[in-house]
């Protein structure tokens, strides 16, 4: 298949109609302005609905009712406008809806910077919303990833019944590589959604799709059901990507673009024969404990060190992963600033630990 | 694998310039990537964008330290001067530059990019003149590519392709009869 050279935005919008989206509501902002631009362009023309809402509200909101319809259903913003939708992506996770919301983010807190950062890891992993729920999160690191996860995200969305999140920092975004689009999903091949609404003709079964639960004994239950679904999906769909990490002392962790600039710094400090490697999260939650366990148990490795362009949100998770066995360090440029290979290996060289 | 930095004010192409040469090599397989800046700095401002072209997968696609630095006006001069690696390349735009590079541990071409466009036919291909300057230098792209990244850069205003070759050639000849 030809590759094409796509700006990461738009690739990210043709691979969600080519997952078969048929429902985008958005609102715009930068750095994801070319996602819904795309989608005005291109889902009329494949039998979807377009709508640029009145606000992020309105439009995760529209999200919920076209989920629940049995659509599958998007929205995408940056990091204010994520912050926004929460309420919305609480209530479609407490329905149990399938559906997918790109951030692209920004340098936050509050309006922030339009710049690349990545300050909503918390957001997206530890819930923005309010109560107990989770996403599933994943962190594309080129285009060409960014496309094949957004196919993975409708699927796994179907399948666990529950919101996925695509987290970008702005330079997924705006960045632009080569591609190999994958064929469109035939959208009648897609597993049958039993619980969708279709309208009720007053005969048979009555379908109901409600976060209400307001009962103890209803809620309880429900979120104890929930918390079993949350325990497979960290045993089946945690992924991640080790570069050069087999006889690593030293591990540096990143997600996102920051990772392949670790990449770069981990050749320039090969090149001075410190044995460094890279465990690169693929999905946040579930996020890839196994993978930082067996590292931590080696007993050549010297530490970890979790780049982020943030002041520090992953590393608690590496610290959890790692659970002590090992130190782990931080090394963070953030409010839109970002770190270059030299700055990585200067920190490592410095002593990481 | 080359490291390019392209940079100058809103409106000199320097945008669609490394779009041109990342779709180029992309048409020869290599691996490349385009990586804008982006925000209100560019309206009126300055814009720059980084390409790099590799044989291999690209790690970073941001580039801290140029290989090739393309300097299309004053202030891109002067705040990526020194960025640039040693025995990297500076191409400048002689025609609003007048300074010279102060580094003696690159090689700097100086090239009077609106001049030469103009006499082409038009100041708006003073992006693609660069385009001849870079590949005269490194060689990075067969003639053919060339061609397609111009047919990629023109595909809604094909009748213009023509004079951008003449202006990617002036560009190219500039380098070969650069001291």
């Amino acid at each position: 298949m030809a590759r094409q050279l796509m700006k990461g935005n738009e690739a990210i919008a043709e691979a969600a109609i080519r997952a078969g989206c048929r429902a985008f509501f958005g609102y715009p902002i930068t750095p994801q302005n070319e996602i819904p631009e795309y989608m005005a362009a291109h889902m009329a023309e494949n039998g979807g609905v377009f709508v640029q809402a009145e606000s992020e509200v309105a439009a995760i909101n529209m999200v919920y009712g076209a989920a629940a319809a049995g659509f599958r259903a998007m929205t995408s913003s940056s990091s204010p406008g994520i912050s926004l939708k929460q309420e919305g992506i609480s209530y479609i996770a407490a329905s149990d809806l399938p559906c997918v919301i790109v951030n692209i983010m920004r340098a936050g807190p509050g309006l922030g910077g339009i710049q690349s950062a990545q300050g909503d890891y918390f957001q997206a992993v530890k819930g923005g919303g309010h109560g107990d729920y989770k996403l599933l999160v994943f962190a594309p690191a080129s285009i060409q990833e960014a496309v094949d996860l957004m196919f993975v995200a409708f699927d796994k969305a179907d399948q666990y019944r529950m919101p996925a999140m695509i987290l970008g920092d702005g330079m997924i975004g705006q960045m632009m590589e080569p591609v190999e689009l994958p064929p469109a999903v035939d959208l009648q091949s897609l597993p049958e959604k039993p619980w969708c609404l279709r309208g009720w003709d007053g005969q048979g079964e009555r379908r109901i799709v409600s976060s209400l639960r307001i009962q103890p004994e209803d809620l309880e239950p429900y979120l104890n059901e929930q918390m079993k679904k949350w325990e497979r999906i960290k045993e089946d769909e945690a992924r991640a990507e080790e570069y050069r990490a087999e006889d690593a002392e030293i591990l540096l962790t990143a997600y996102g673009t920051p990772a392949r600039i670790c990449k770069s710094a981990v050749e320039i400090l090969r090149a001075e024969g410190i044995k460094a490697g890279l465990i690169r999260p693929i999905t946040l939650f579930p996020f890839p404990d196994r993978a930082f366990r067996y590292h931590a148990a080696r007993p050549e490795v010297k530490g970890f060190v979790s780049v982020e362009l943030s002041t520090g949100q992953m590393i608690e998770d590496v610290r959890l992963a790692v659970d002590g066995k090992k130190p782990v360090s931080f090394f963070g440029r953030c409010g839109g600033a970002v770190m270059s290979e030299d700055e990585i290996v200067a920190f490592v060289k410095g002593g990481a630990f | 694998m080359e490291k390019i930095l392209l940079a100058g004010f809103g409106g000199q192409g320097v945008l669609s310039l490394g779009q041109i040469l990342a779709y180029a090599a992309m048409t020869e397989g290599k691996e490349v990537s385009w990586l804008p800046s982006y925000g209100p700095e560019m309206r009126g401002g300055t814009a720059n964008c980084s390409v790099i072209i590799s044989e291999k997968p690209i790690a970073s696609p941001i580039v801290a330290r140029p290989t090739l630095l393309v300097a299309m006006n004053g202030p891109s001069l002067v705040r990526f001067e020194d960025k640039v690696v040693p025995g990297g390349v500076i191409i400048v735009n002689s025609s609003l530059i007048e300074r010279k590079v102060t580094r003696s541990d690159v090689k700097a071409y100086y090239i009077p990019a609106n001049d030469l466009a103009i006499q082409c036919g038009t100041a708006r291909a003073a992006n693609i003149v660069m385009y001849g300057a870079i590949n005269s230098h490194c060689k990075i792209l067969q003639p053919e590519s060339v061609h397609k990244g111009l047919e990629y850069a023109f595909k809604k205003k094909p009748r213009l392709i023509p004079m951008n070759e003449v202006a990617y050639r002036a560009g190219f000849e500039a380098v070969e009869q650069h001291d």
